[in-house]
C-alpha cells in the first residue's frame, strides 16, 4: 500500500513537472559529468535558471487543444 | 482452457456491449438509466482496443519495439526524454481534453440522445483513434516532426501550406466561438463573473510563486492555486449576496466580450510563466478532478436520461443550430468522435516523450478513447436535465422570444413542457437570475453537472455546485484562448517574417503587439458578431469550427494515408481512407448546405439575402435595422469562408490521390522520410520504474 501510494506520488510529481530539475540533474550525471573534458557540455544549470528555460520551452508551439 | 476462458470473456463483454447498446438505440417513450450509455461505451472501447487497436498496430502500422525511439535516440534530458507510458498518457490526454467534447455534445442533444452518442461512439473507435494513433506512429518514426512539415515532405507543399492555413484557421474560430460560450455564461451573472475575474490574479499569484518565490515548486503552488480557485467559488456567491459588489460584475454580453478580448490581447503579451502556465496548471488539475468526479457521480447516481432518443428537430428546424441530422450531427460533435486538432499534439509533441513504439497503441487509440467517453458523460450531463429545461436555456432568444411567458410557450408547443415557475426555481436554486437563452452548452451543462453533484454529495449545495462547474469551464476555455492566441501570433509572426525578417523576432515588442492585436482582432470581430447577433452566434460559429476541425482531421489522414501506400500497404490504407472518406463527405454536405441552402437558419446567402431585403423594406425593428449591415456583411464573408475550408480540403485530397497514383504506376514521389532503423537500448526495468 505505501508503496503504491509513493509511486502514485512519483506519477504525479512527474507529469506535473514538479521533479524535472531531479531529471535534468540526473540526466545530467549520466551523459555529461562522464566526460568534463568535453567542450559541447555546458555548465550545470540552478534550479531557477533551468526552470525558466524548462517553462518557457514548454509552452513553445501548440500546446493545448480543443 | 485458459484460451477458452479469455475468449469467453470476450464474448460476454461483446454481447453486454451489443445490448447496452441496443438498450439505447430501441429505447422510446420511456426515460433510460445512464449507466446503459456508461456500460455500451466501456464495452465498445474495451473491444476496439483489444482487437481493432491490437490488429492496427500488429498488421498495419507494425510497430517494433525493438527500434529505438526518438526520446532514445535524441534524449537531451528536456524536451526529448523517454518517460514512463503511463505519464506520457497523462501528458497527452491533458494536451488533447479541452472544452470542445464537452460543448459538441451539449449542443448536439438537440437531435435527441441518440445520434450524438453513436456518433460519439463509432466516430472514436474508427476514426478518431485511428487518426491520433496513426499520425503518433507516423511522427515517431520521423523524430517527433510536426503534421505540417509531414504534410510537406510526405505529400508535397501545398499540404503543408494547407496545414498552416487550417491551423491558424481553427484557432480563430475556435477562440471566438470558446470565447461566446464564457459570454453567455457570464452574462448577467455576478457570480459567474467574479468567480471567473478571480482566475487570473490567482494565476498570476501561482505563476509568481514557482518562478520567484519557491523556483520549480511546481505541486505546491499549484495546490496553492486550486484552493483559492475553490475560494473564488464561494467568494463569488458573497459578493453575488452583496448589493454595491453585485454590480460591479453584472454586465452585459457585449461588455464582457470586450473584457475576454482586452483579456486576449494582455495574456498573449505577457510572458507565460505570468499566466498562461500557472493557468494551465491549475486548468489540468481541476479538469482532471472534475472528471474524475463527474464519472464517480454518474455511477453512484444513476441517473435517468430524459431526452428522448430523437426530437423532431432531426428534420432541420432545431432552435440551438439549424440544419438536418445529416450532416450537422457529425459537424458540431468533432471532439468526442474525430477532432484534427489532436494531430498536432499527436505529432511533434507527444512522440518526443515516447520510450517505446508498442505504446503508441495506448497513448494514441486510449487517450483518445478515454476523450470520447468524456463526451459521453458530457452527452449524459446534457440529456439528464428536463427536455423542456434544456431548451430554454440553450435556446436563443431570437428563435423563442425574449420575454420568458413567450419562451416557455414556444418550447412547450415542441412538445418539451416548461413552466416559468419552474425555470425561476431552477435560476434560483443555482443562484443566478435568469438561465433563460444561454446558449452555448456551458450552463445546461453546468445545470445537469450540478444536479447531478448535488444529489450524489449534498443537495444544499446546488448553487456551490453550479459555479463551480461554470468556473471549471471558464477556466480551460479561458486557457485554450490564451494558447491559442500565443499560437495564433507566432504563426503570424512568422508569416510576416517573410516579408520583413525582423517581424519574425519573437522577443521583438513591436511585432509582439502588432500580431497579437491582429489575431485578437480576428477572433475578437467573430466574438462581437456572434454577442450581437440575436440568433446566439453559436449557430454561424460552432459549425464553421467543426468544419474547420474536421478539415484539419481530413488533412492528418490524408497523410496517414499517404504514408501507408507509399510503405507499400495500399490494402492497410483502407484504415486511414475510409474515415477519410467519411469526413470528405460531411464536410463538403455541410458546406454546400450552409452556402446554396434556400432556408435562413442553415444558408448564409439565404440568411444575408433575407435580412437585406427586411431592410430595404424597413419591416426590421429598430435594434434589428441597426445591426443588419455588419450582419450581412458577416454572413457574406462566413460563406466565403467556408467555400474556402471546402477549397482548400478539395486540394489537399487531390494532391495526397495525384502522389498515390504516381506512386503505384511507379513514377517518382517525395521520398518516404522515416528516419532509418536503430536497436533500442532500454532495458524496459529502467524507464518503467
Amino acid at each position: 500500500m505505501r508503496r503504491k501510494l509513493k509511486s502514485l506520488w512519483q506519477a504525479v510529481r512527474r507529469l506535473s513537472g514538479d521533479d524535472a530539475y531531479e531529471q535534468y540533474l540526473k540526466h545530467y550525471d549520466e551523459h555529461h559529468q562522464a566526460h568534463p573534458d568535453n567542450k559541447m557540455c555546458q555548465p550545470l544549470l540552478s534550479k531557477e535558471v533551468f526552470f525558466r528555460q524548462w517553462q518557457d520551452d514548454k509552452w513553445n508551439g501548440v500546446k493545448r487543444c480543443c | 482452457m485458459n484460451n477458452l476462458l479469455k475468449n469467453s470473456i470476450w464474448v460476454l463483454v461483446a454481447i453486454t456491449g451489443a445490448s447496452a447498446l441496443g438498450g439505447i438505440a430501441m429505447n422510446r417513450g420511456e426515460s433510460i438509466n445512464a449507466l446503459w450509455f456508461i456500460a455500451a461505451a466501456l464495452c465498445i472501447y474495451a473491444i476496439a482496443y483489444r482487437f481493432y487497436a491490437a490488429w492496427i498496430a500488429a498488421n498495419v502500422l507494425a510497430v517494433d519495439e525493438t527500434r529505438a525511439t526518438p526520446a532514445e535516440r535524441l534524449d537531451n534530458g528536456r524536451d526529448f526524454v523517454p518517460t514512463n507510458r503511463w505519464i506520457v498518457f497523462g501528458h497527452h490526454f491533458a494536451a488533447i481534453a479541452g472544452p470542445g467534447p464537452l460543448v459538441g455534445p451539449t449542443l448536439a442533444a438537440q437531435f435527441g440522445y441518440l445520434p450524438g452518442t453513436l456518433w460519439i461512439l463509432f466516430g472514436a473507435v474508427l476514426g478518431g483513434c485511428v487518426q491520433d494513433m496513426v499520425t503518433l506512429f507516423i511522427s515517431t518514426r520521423r523524430n517527433a516532426k510536426s503534421l505540417g512539415q509531414m504534410a510537406r515532405e510526405e505529400i508535397g507543399p501545398l499540404g503543408g501550406t494547407a496545414a498552416l492555413v487550417a491551423t491558424f484557421a481553427i484557432m480563430i474560430i475556435l477562440i471566438a466561438v470558446l470565447g461566446l460560450v464564457v459570454v453567455n455564461a457570464m452574462k448577467h451573472s455576478p457570480w459567474a463573473t467574479s468567480t471567473v475575474a478571480a482566475t487570473i490574479p490567482i494565476a498570476m499569484i501561482v505563476g509568481l510563486y514557482m518562478r520567484h518565490f519557491r523556483p520549480g515548486q511546481v505541486l505546491e503552488a499549484s495546490a496553492l492555486g486550486v484552493t483559492l480557485l475553490l475560494l473564488s467559488v464561494a467568494g463569488g456567491g458573497w459578493i453575488d449576496h452583496n448589493q454595491t459588489l453585485r454590480s460591479l460584475f453584472d454586465h452585459e454580453g457585449l461588455t464582457l466580450a470586450w473584457g475576454v478580448m482586452a483579456y486576449g490581447l494582455v495574456a498573449a503579451i505577457f510572458p507565460v510563466w505570468l499566466l498562461l502556465a500557472p493557468r494551465d496548471y491549475l486548468s489540468t488539475f481541476i479538469k482532471l478532478g472534475t472528471i474524475t468526479l463527474l464519472a464517480i457521480a454518474i455511477i453512484m447516481l444513476q441517473p435517468d436520461v430524459k431526452m428522448p432518443a430523437l426530437t423532431q428537430f432531426i428534420d432541420g428546424t432545431g432552435p440551438i443550430f439549424g440544419g438536418k441530422l445529416f450532416p450537422f450531427v457529425f459537424i458540431t460533435i468533432a471532439c468526442g468522435a474525430i477532432s484534427g486538432f489532436h494531430s498536432l499534439i499527436a505529432s511533434g509533441t507527444t512522440p518526443k516523450l515516447l520510450t517505446n513504439e508498442r505504446d503508441i497503441r495506448m497513448i494514441g487509440y486510449g487517450g483518445m478513447l478515454l476523450e470520447s467517453f468524456v463526451a459521453i458523460m458530457a452527452m449524459i450531463a446534457a440529456t439528464v436535465l428536463d427536455s423542456g429545461v434544456f431548451f430554454a436555456i440553450n435556446s436563443p432568444s431570437g428563435v423563442v422570444g425574449k420575454d420568458a411567458i413567450d419562451a416557455v410557450a414556444k418550447i412547450s408547443s415542441w412538445g418539451f413542457p416548461v413552466t416559468v415557475e419552474q425555470m425561476h426555481t431552477l435560476a434560483k436554486q443555482m443562484g443566478e437570475a435568469t438561465l433563460f437563452a444561454r446558449t452555448g452548452g456551458a450552463p445546461s451543462l453546468a445545470v445537469g453537472m450540478a444536479s447531478i453533484f448535488g444529489n450524489a454529495f449534498g443537495q444544499s449545495l446546488l448553487a456551490l455546485w453550479y459555479h463551480f462547474a461554470i468556473m471549471f469551464e471558464a477556466i480551460f476555455i479561458l486557457t485554450t484562448l490564451d494558447a491559442g492566441t500565443r499560437v495564433g501570433r507566432f504563426m503570424l509572426q512568422d508569416m510576416l517574417g517573410n516579408i520583413w525578417p525582423k517581424m519574425a523576432q519573437t522577443s521583438w515588442m513591436p511585432s509582439v503587439i502588432l500580431s497579437s492585436t491582429l489575431v485578437v482582432s480576428g477572433w475578437g470581430y467573430f466574438l462581437y458578431i456572434g454577442v450581437i447577433d440575436p440568433n446566439g452566434g453559436v449557430n454561424i460559429l460552432w459549425p464553421l469550427f467543426g468544419i474547420a476541425n474536421q478539415m484539419l482531421a481530413a488533412i492528418a489522414l490524408c497523410v496517414g494515408t499517404g504514408v501507408l501506400i507509399k510503405s507499400g500497404k495500399p490494402k492497410y490504407a483502407l484504415v486511414t481512407s475510409l474515415p477519410l472518406l467519411w469526413l470528405i463527405i460531411i464536410t463538403s454536405t455541410a458546406a454546400w448546405e450552409k452556402i446554396t441552402s434556400d432556408d435562413i437558419r442553415i444558408g448564409f446567402f439565404a440568411a444575408a439575402n433575407d435580412l437585406t431585403v427586411k431592410l430595404a423594406a424597413g419591416v426590421l425593428p429598430s435594434e434589428k435595422a441597426n445591426i443588419a449591415p455588419q450582419m450581412i456583411f458577416n454572413l457574406h464573408l462566413d460563406a466565403w469562408l467556408t467555400l474556402f475550408f471546402v477549397m482548400l480540403l478539395w486540394l489537399i485530397v487531390f494532391d495526397m490521390l495525384r502522389m498515390c497514383c504516381c506512386y503505384l504506376m511507379g513514377k517518382t514521389v517525395p521520398a518516404a522520410t522515416e528516419s532509418p532503423y536503430s536497436a533500442s537500448r532500454l532495458v524496459e526495468k529502467w524507464v518503467r520504474d
